[in-house]
């Protein structure tokens, strides 16, 4: 078991430093030194850069020296927290993406966690009342969930919301909550607003994971273990808890482990619709304006949410399976 | 009813209701069987052997249901120390997921199944699932439960039970995890065990030790067992009866030697003709029983055996169902060449 999450933890490294080359390289493939394109900018906003800017520049990312020093200096920045600049927005990227991760990391998360509530015990019930009338219902409004596009349906419930209840959907606050500080008033507010991208989220999750749970659970249904379960005399929702769910819920986790690096990009499209204040829309557009450290930060974190999603759920999966555990 | 039998199944009928249509998986089994004997059911893969036994657990996946039949069990049971009291329950008639069922289930009737490979969850210890068991249906606390499973796992010829019980599935072999569903099956005293080909996925040696274990386990305990195979060679060597059953329904029920020596029904016949046997000198060829298994959805009406048989008499096999004819005490065979109103025997025999 210890060797097991040693060899993980190494993987882990070595997949994350070859990572972070990539999203270096991939940092200096648009054309033109950063420099270049400061000045460009710049000179598009109509100010001229100072010489002494130019060299502090120059000195902070190395740009004077070999590519592999400017590597390493970024990298142990990245280390620090030091993410490099945004020209765009002329501030630092991590000031940028620390004030937007917050909201990001609460809306991922109660997504999460909605789709898992919601969907787990749904797949459960349709599996074992499999082609029954609540299956086929169940069914009906999963593949609806899963076929209308997120984008769609947020539009749609911002009409309905606006038309039928007067509620403003837009963002996460109301105008007047906006930049006020936080008061019981102003979370009642948030929690009012936090329900429409959970739930236009939520939806297609949901149904997908609706149909998974469903497809493992009868397959497991049908194993000779579970036969031998109800042969014993154990009752059925002790079958279906202990014996069935257990090993139906194995897929699900890799899953899991695949779903972390969204709560970063959160759902981009939606963010943009409901114009809420994540990272998803900042990442959208330091793609679009080339706004290379900002893109390469995301780009790196995104890769790191992953790497180390999947290594939880290596670990999750070693728990609950003795198979993998003990190999 | 006589005090010595166990189990009454009287014209059971499973159907599955498929999307392909009706599957007669066993229509019209009847059979007895009696305390402390080893009954055997033999028959091709798919004449619904196997049904009959999840029947009999109430354990009929769907879209599979009883549809008809009776299934009594002489339930026992001590009364105060005043000897025992036989009740009759049938079991059709409890609701399959009841508490009296589940009672029953595991714990006075238990089973083995086909594939130990797969009949263990693997990510429980053979231990809680032995426990498991005993703990459904005995009043022992989880350190008695752990010797009880210890006990058992040593009785089915577990090596080093002690250390075995914290073992998972996947780290025995398929011959040891049949003697922990054995363990399993056996933890709760069963006055019946269904054992479902329990040595067909199992290698020729690992066999014979299962099926030694069974009988002395059988003998020691006097358990009742319905052992349920395709192979005569288990049935010779450990059956005190047999019921032969061809496409859901009962052919032949006789004592073992009877069927080997007499046998009556013509497919019964069929099947003794289509095994090797290792004293013949001369070059023989295997006689195979001609045709094959028809259709599930579509079986012959009258006698489902007539278009493989050679004793096919047209105009009556094809049309009328025969009855179960008793050709001798204890010997039943449902075929029209032993009514006694048809005087067709001499000619049955001849071509044996």
């Amino acid at each position: 078991m210890v060797a097991y999450l040693i060899r993980r933890f190494l993987y882990m490294i070595t997949t994350l430093i070859f990572v972070s080359i990539i999203g270096f390289v991939i940092i200096n493939l648009p054309p033109g030194s950063y420099l270049d394109v400061y000045r460009a900018q710049r000179q598009m906003q109509g100010t001229s850069t100072a010489k002494e800017e130019i060299e502090a520049l120059k000195r902070r990312y190395a740009l004077d020296q070999p590519v592999y020093v400017q590597y390493l200096k970024w990298i142990s920045g990245f280390v620090r927290g030091d993410f490099g600049r945004s020209f765009q927005y002329n501030r630092e990227v991590s000031d940028l993406i620390w004030e937007r991760l917050g909201y990001t990391a609460i809306i991922s998360f109660s997504t999460l966690l909605f789709t898992w509530i919601v969907a787990i015990p749904i797949g459960i019930y349709s599996a074992t009342h499999q082609y029954k009338l609540g299956d086929h219902i169940f069914t009906f409004i999963g593949l609806a969930g899963l076929s209308i596009p997120n984008f769609m349906l947020a539009l749609v419930l911002m009409v309905v919301a606006q038309r039928a209840f007067g509620q403003s959907v837009g963002g996460l606050f109301s105008r007047e909550f906006k930049d006020a500080p936080w008061t019981l008033a102003k979370f009642i507010d948030f929690l009012k607003h936090l329900w429409v991208p959970i739930v236009v989220v939520g939806t297609s999750g949901t149904a997908g994971l609706i149909r998974m749970m469903r497809g493992n659970l009868l397959d497991i249904l049908n194993m000779q273990y579970i036969q031998a379960a109800r042969a014993r005399g154990l009752p059925e929702s002790k079958v279906i808890v202990k014996h069935a769910v257990r090993n139906a819920i194995h897929p699900l986790i890799m899953l899991l482990g695949m779903s972390l690096p969204g709560i970063i990009s959160g759902s981009t499209v939606v963010a943009i619709v409901l114009s809420l204040p994540t990272t998803g829309p900042l990442y959208f557009n330091a793609l679009r304006q080339q706004d290379m450290f900002l893109a390469g930060t995301f780009l790196l974190f995104l890769s790191v949410m992953l790497i180390i999603g999947n290594f939880l759920a290596d670990l999750l999966l070693a728990w609950i399976d003795p198979r993998i555990r003990l190999e | 009813m006589d005090q010595d039998v166990i189990l009454q199944v009287d014209d059971l009928r499973v159907h599955f209701f498929t999307q392909e249509g009706l599957v007669r998986a066993v229509d019209g089994v009847s059979f007895t069987a009696k305390r402390g004997q080893v009954l055997g059911i033999v028959g091709e893969s798919g004449c619904g052997k196997s049904v009959t036994a999840q029947a009999i657990l109430r354990i009929v996946p769907p879209p599979g249901e009883i549809v008809g039949g009776k299934i009594i069990y002489y339930r026992q049971s001590s009364n105060n120390g005043a000897g025992n009291v036989t009740q009759t329950v049938d079991l059709t008639a409890l609701p399959a997921r009841g508490r009296e069922m589940r009672e029953i289930r595991g714990g006075e009737i238990s089973m083995v199944f086909q594939e130990p490979m797969t009949s263990l969850d693997p990510v429980y210890t053979i231990g809680d699932q032995i426990m498991e068991a005993i703990t459904l249906h005995q009043k022992v606390n989880k350190s008695e439960a752990r010797e009880r499973a210890i006990e058992m796992l040593r009785l089915v010829g577990m090596p080093r039970p002690e250390e075995t019980i914290d073992n998972y599935p996947h780290q025995l072999s398929g011959g040891m995890r049949q003697r922990v569903m054995i363990a399993i099956a056996l933890s709760c005293s069963p006055s019946l065990l269904i054992a479902d080909e329990p040595t067909t996925a199992l290698d020729v040696t690992t066999e014979a030790q299962i099926l030694e274990l069974m009988r002395g386990l059988q003998q020691e305990l006097g358990t009742t067992i319905l052992l349920i195979t395709h192979n005569l060679g288990v049935i010779a060597e450990m059956c005190d009866d047999v019921i032969v059953m061809y496409l859901g329904k009962v052919v032949e029920h006789t004592d073992v030697d009877t069927l080997f020596f007499n046998p009556k029904h013509p497919y019964t016949q069929a099947l003794l003709q289509s095994i090797p046997r290792i004293e013949s000198t001369k070059k023989e060829r295997l006689k195979p029983i001609r045709g094959i298994v028809p259709d599930p959805y579509a079986i012959p009406s009258g006698c489902p055996f007539w278009p493989r048989c050679d004793h096919y008499i047209p105009g009556l096999c094809d049309r009328e169902e025969p009855d179960y004819i008793t050709v001798e005490p204890d010997h039943e065979v449902r075929c029209h060449l032993y009514d006694p109103e048809r005087k067709t025997n001499a000619q049955v025999n001849e071509s044996r």
